[in-house]
């Protein structure tokens, strides 16, 4: 499923022989229900050797990285330069160079409904039949037949007309449709699966996290010459079609709202023992505006000016449109400094800088951040080419474009239906589309019947096809409102031969058609709309028929990339400023939203409560994104954030009101004049709202999600020493790094017995059966090696496990070694302890030890939270039960126990 | 509660939406699924099976729950509503469900059968909601599209209504 670099990385939608992340596909059960396919699963046993791995995208860099892919040689799978200007003249002419290094940590849209497929397989055909929840870009129909191996017209994906949301990451169920899809082949029946929550937050679609340096030339009036890009794209474990089109999305937009003529770019890709990347509500904007604008604030900061001075002597100036880019965009209209004037007029800015004067004046931590942003939308599907180079583009011919297609049609009894190819999450389709497509009939918007489910067996389609990139106001409302005029068209030539008056007299309004100035000749809409049916002989000449209009729309202004690697990668640009207020608490690290304005200009604006939907949904993932959400892994590779408690998404009482500007400047490429609106707030209010954070704590350097614990880490003074109590520990105790999720402790338990008839138990199989919690029976490999089954729970995530233990750095009947590891369908797990069995007062044993383990699969995922605390309660469940047994006749056994069974 | 075997079925009847209703339910199976592939009722919509999102949302006896949490066989003899029962017939929609869509406070709607359940059973305890309250019972729901205010405003004006007219087709409790 490899599609858009020329690289030897094969990726099949399930993992071949070697599993490079957790949550990839390894085996499929088919049975009557689930209930039944999930025991089957348990009982499925897979013995993984384990591989190095490497989690960080720099990391993989490395030369002695852990390689992925052994053919690809290396982890770095795609390394291009780009120069526009003259970047390298800029930065040497300039007053300042400005920097700034971030890294954007992976989310995901985690739309409220999961993945659902149902297929079903023709063998006398060779063909198959899908049903999925998918979203486009269409172009994934290709990669899909391609994998399933039939022609296109052998797969036919069909797409319900209601999914439950999207943002982008319903284009990742395409590899489990054609898992699916195999899946019916082989049980020769229709096959159905609906994916849950944990495998979606696993390996459903991540956003790329990218690490990135940027740097600006600039002069002593804060005005930028010149950009240079610095970013490593980690597109987790396969650079999975439409990957790297993550980085390339915003490439005609590097130079954001500003106008800036000298651009330097490296653009890397490399690969990562993560889930594969893909569509993501914002898909590539918010790497790189949380990277420009906080440049934007730096530089103000280091050369002590306006931040607000800083955006306005560098936004593109309102005659200059439409205007190109640097690197090659063709920025179709806007008035930026017009939008920032009523942003931060009526006082809203005054009132912004009040608020924050006044609390600041009380002691507390207030920031105000801006951000503004070019939204793009209506993709160019040749933009992915320019991860190719202009020779490599030559050689597999031009790509370029964004076709959009829509079906007007009219019924034997005059009533309309319209079809699009672009199937709704929520986005309101049927709703603008009725309006659009009534207004230009002169009917009600309730008399139009929109159907948006979408058969790629029957109805038009292209590979641009799909609601994605914010295309559907822009592109696909226009194209409905094409196939419209069209057939309105015919309708009026029909009319007026009836009427007979000219074509140009007919008017539509109050579902009549009727010679305008003369309401004596009117026509009922659905007469003349059903004449094309019932006597076709009357149409007039040059009317072929009115039965149904399907209109193709390509807009001109999406080229295929330049020789000089320039592209025209969206066909709308829209505009957003933002500005917030926010104020930190430094005893919690809280950050409260104290006020939010976010102006936008997506042209002309067609249903206005829609927008402002689509906005209000924007900036709560966004709100998301900045302080909660992060895909998190484990140095080793687990997957830490499984579930709605660990991966986070704001709730209403987290998500505060915000207050909605527009100014309208429609766009000259559109049919409509409308751009796409829908996914500027997540560009633009993570790099907002961490600028206000940023001015609040007066700090340079700040990642996302700004969680308590890292504006606390960014609050804090320096880290005391440790207290002297503590330096006596074991070294590894004390050495804790950073995000290291290994389990840690030590303990201490009297049993009632002498050392040496403890020290008998732990190395009797028998005995150890009996003191091993959940444990269903030990095998004795030898003197000092145990193999055993057990049950163990931790939190929600209960299951059986087999577990190896063996013995080292004997000392009988003083101290010992114990190392095991565990693993399961729910997950593995290593580490080792030591114990020390040491003689106590009235024939007790103090047995103290120190463990280290680590805990890998799905436990890791869902149950991370709460490993510490079940790892405590086996081994105090361990220690009792050891003295029960160890004393069984002795009541103060139990006492002791309890008293004594401690744990630090 | 009776002993129940885990491996066999055991028929579980109850009231959903005012009408009888049973089914053959292992012990493990979820009410969620119950109602879903059991009984056909797929208004309740499942989002995370682990309790947080809030869409599988019902109401038991006139307390909301979380399907996904409760067993099928918890359900003997209960009145059970879900969002399929709110409206006063299929083809008309509630007090609330109504100003939901004058305010646009859905999008997808995954999450608001889950919504309008809990804020259900919310109005009848305080007809008198302040935005706030609302706030704190829409928080016990994940909605990923509308960034929750259209939500908030559609149930303050709901509320108003209910409140001016009480006449008005409610979701009468069955």
């Amino acid at each position: 499923m490899v599609a858009g670099l020329k690289v030897a990385v094969e990726n099949w939608p399930m993992a071949v022989e070697r599993v490079r992340y957790v949550g990839e596909p390894v085996a499929i059960v088919v049975a009557q229900d689930r209930y039944l396919a999930e025991d089957a699963l348990d009982a499925i046993e897979i013995d993984y050797a384990p591989l190095a791995c490497v989690v960080d995208p720099i990391a993989s860099l490395a030369s002695d990285a852990p390689v992925l892919h052994e053919n690809a040689g290396a982890n770095l799978v795609s390394d291009r330069r780009f120069r526009y200007g003259d970047p390298e003249a800029a930065f040497g002419a300039a007053a300042h160079s400005v920097e700034v290094s971030i890294a954007y940590p992976r989310n995901t849209g985690a739309p409220m409904e999961t993945f659902g497929v149902v297929a079903e397989y023709e063998p006398h055909e060779d063909a198959y039949e899908i049903l999925a929840n998918f979203q486009g870009p269409f172009s994934i129909h290709a990669v899909m037949a391609r994998c399933l191996k039939v022609s296109g017209n052998r797969l036919r994906l069909r797409m319900p007309p209601e999914s439950g949301g999207s943002f982008g990451v319903k284009q990742g169920v395409a590899p489990y449709a054609v898992m699916i899809g195999v899946a019916a082949r082989v049980a020769g029946a229709p096959v159905k699966w609906i994916e849950d929550r944990l495998e979606h937050l696993s390996a459903a679609v991540a956003a790329t996290n990218r690490v990135t340096t940027l740097k600006a030339a600039v002069t002593k009036e804060g005005r930028i010459t010149a950009l240079d890009w610095d970013q490593v794209e980690d597109c987790g474990a396969y650079p999975r079609a439409p990957e790297p089109a993550t980085l390339y999305r915003m490439h005609g937009n590097m130079t954001g709202a500003y106008d800036i003529r000298n651009l330097a770019i490296r653009n890397r890709v490399v690969l990562t023992n993560k889930a594969p990347t893909g569509l993501v509500r914002g898909f590539g904007g918010p790497q790189v505006y949380y990277a420009l604008e906080r440049l934007m604030q730096r530089i103000a900061v280091e050369l002590e000016l306006d931040p607000l001075a800083v955006i306005r002597a560098n936004l593109i100036q309102g005659g200059a449109f439409p205007y190109r880019t640097a690197s090659g965009a063709f920025y179709d209209s806007g008035d930026y400094a017009k939008a920032v004037d009523v942003a931060v007029a009526d006082g809203r800015l005054a009132s912004l800088e009040r608020r924050r004067d006044e609390a600041r004046a009380a002691g507390r931590r207030y920031g105000i951040g801006f951000a503004a942003a070019v939204e793009p939308s209506v993709s160019n599907m040749g933009y992915i080419t320019t991860v190719l180079t202009a020779e490599e583009r030559k050689k597999a011919g031009p790509k370029n474009g964004a076709q959009a297609t829509a079906t007007v049609s009219l019924d034997p009894v005059g009533s309309v239906s319209v079809h699009v190819a672009s199937v709704p999450q929520g986005q309101g389709h049927r709703t603008v589309l009725a309006q659009v497509v009534a207004d230009v009939f002169g009917l009600s918007p309730a008399a139009i019947k929109v159907v948006a489910d979408l058969d790629t067996g029957k109805d038009a389609w292209s590979i641009a096809s799909g609601n994605y990139s914010s295309r559907f106001a822009a592109a696909v409302a226009g194209t409905a409102h094409l196939a419209a005029t069209r057939l309105r068209d015919k309708l009026a030539a029909i009319a007026a031969s009836q009427l007979d008056v000219s074509p140009g007299q007919i008017g539509f309004a109050g579902g009549a058609i009727f010679a305008t100035g003369n309401r004596a000749k009117t026509l009922p809409f659905g007469r003349v709309a059903a004449l094309s049916h019932w006597s076709p002989a009357l149409l007039p000449d040059g009317v072929d028929q009115t039965i149904r209009e399907t209109a193709f729309w390509a807009p001109p202004q999406l080229a295929a990339p330049t020789e000089s690697d320039e592209v025209n990668s969206s066909l709308c640009h829209g505009f957003i400023f933002d500005m917030a207020g926010v104020e930190v608490d430094v005893e919690t690290g809280k950050v409260r939203i104290d006020r939010y304005v976010t102006m936008h200009d997506c042209g002309r604006v067609l249903h206005p409560a829609m927008v402002d939907g689509q906005i209000r949904g924007g900036f709560a993932q966004a709100l998301g994104a900045s302080f909660y959400e992060e895909l998190a892994y484990a140095d080793d590779g687990a997957f830490l954030t499984g579930t709605f408690a660990d991966y986070l998404l704001p709730t209403s009482t987290e998500t505060p009101d915000i207050e909605i500007l527009h100014i309208e400047t429609p766009s000259p490429f559109t049919p409509l004049g409308a751009k796409g609106v829908g996914e500027g707030n997540c560009m633009s209010t993570p790099v907002c709202l961490a600028n206000a954070v940023a001015d609040a704590l007066g700090v340079a350097e700040l990642n996302l999600p700004l969680t308590p614990a890292r504006i606390a880490a960014l609050i804090a003074s320096p880290e005391p020493a440790l207290p002297a109590a503590n330096r006596d520990r074991p070294a590894s105790l004390g050495t804790v790094k950073p995000g290291d999720r290994t389990l840690r402790g030590e303990g201490m338990a009297m049993v009632a017995a002498t050392p040496e008839a403890i020290w008998s138990m732990l190395l009797d199989a028998d005995q150890l059966a009996s003191i091993i919690p959940g444990c269903h029976g030990v095998k004795k490999l030898s003197e000092t090696h145990f193999k055993t089954d057990v049950t163990l729970g931790v939190g929600p995530v209960k299951g059986r496990y087999k577990a190896e233990i063996k013995l080292s750095d004997l000392d009988p009947p003083k101290a010992a070694t114990l190392s095991g590891s565990v693993s399961g369908a729910l997950g593995t797990g290593g580490g080792s302890g030591r114990v020390k069995l040491a003689p106590g007062e009235g024939g007790v044993t103090v047995i103290s030890y120190t463990y280290e383990a680590a805990v890998g699969g799905k436990v890791a995922a869902i149950g991370g939270r709460l490993l510490d605390g079940a790892a405590k309660a086996i081994i105090g469940q361990f220690f009792a039960a050891l003295a029960r047994k160890a004393a069984p006749e002795s009541k103060r056994t139990g006492f002791f126990a309890r008293l004594f069974g401690r744990q630090t | 509660m009776s002993h129940l075997s885990a491996a066999t079925r055991h028929r579980v009847a109850f009231t959903l939406n005012g009408r009888p209703v049973s089914l053959e339910a292992e012990p493990r199976l979820l009410a969620s699924d119950a109602l879903r592939h059991g009984l056909g009722a797929t208004g309740t919509h499942v989002g995370c099976e682990h309790g947080v999102c809030g869409a599988c949302t019902i109401q038991i006896d006139g307390v909301p729950a979380r399907a996904c949490l409760t067993l099928a066989v918890q359900l003997e003899g209960r009145k059970v509503r879900t969002v399929e029962g709110l409206g006063p017939a299929a083809d008309r929609l509630s007090v609330l469900q109504a100003s939901f869509r004058r305010h646009h406070a859905l999008q997808c709607g995954f999450c608001t059968a889950g919504i309008l359940v809990s804020l259900d059973a919310f109005l009848h305890e305080q007809p008198h909601p302040s935005e706030e309250e609302l706030r704190i019972v829409v928080g016990g729901h994940l909605c990923r599209c509308t960034g929750y205010t259209p939500i908030i405003r559609a149930t303050l004006e709901a509320a108003e209504q209910l409140r001016s007219d009480p006449s008005l087709p409610d979701s009468s409790h069955v």
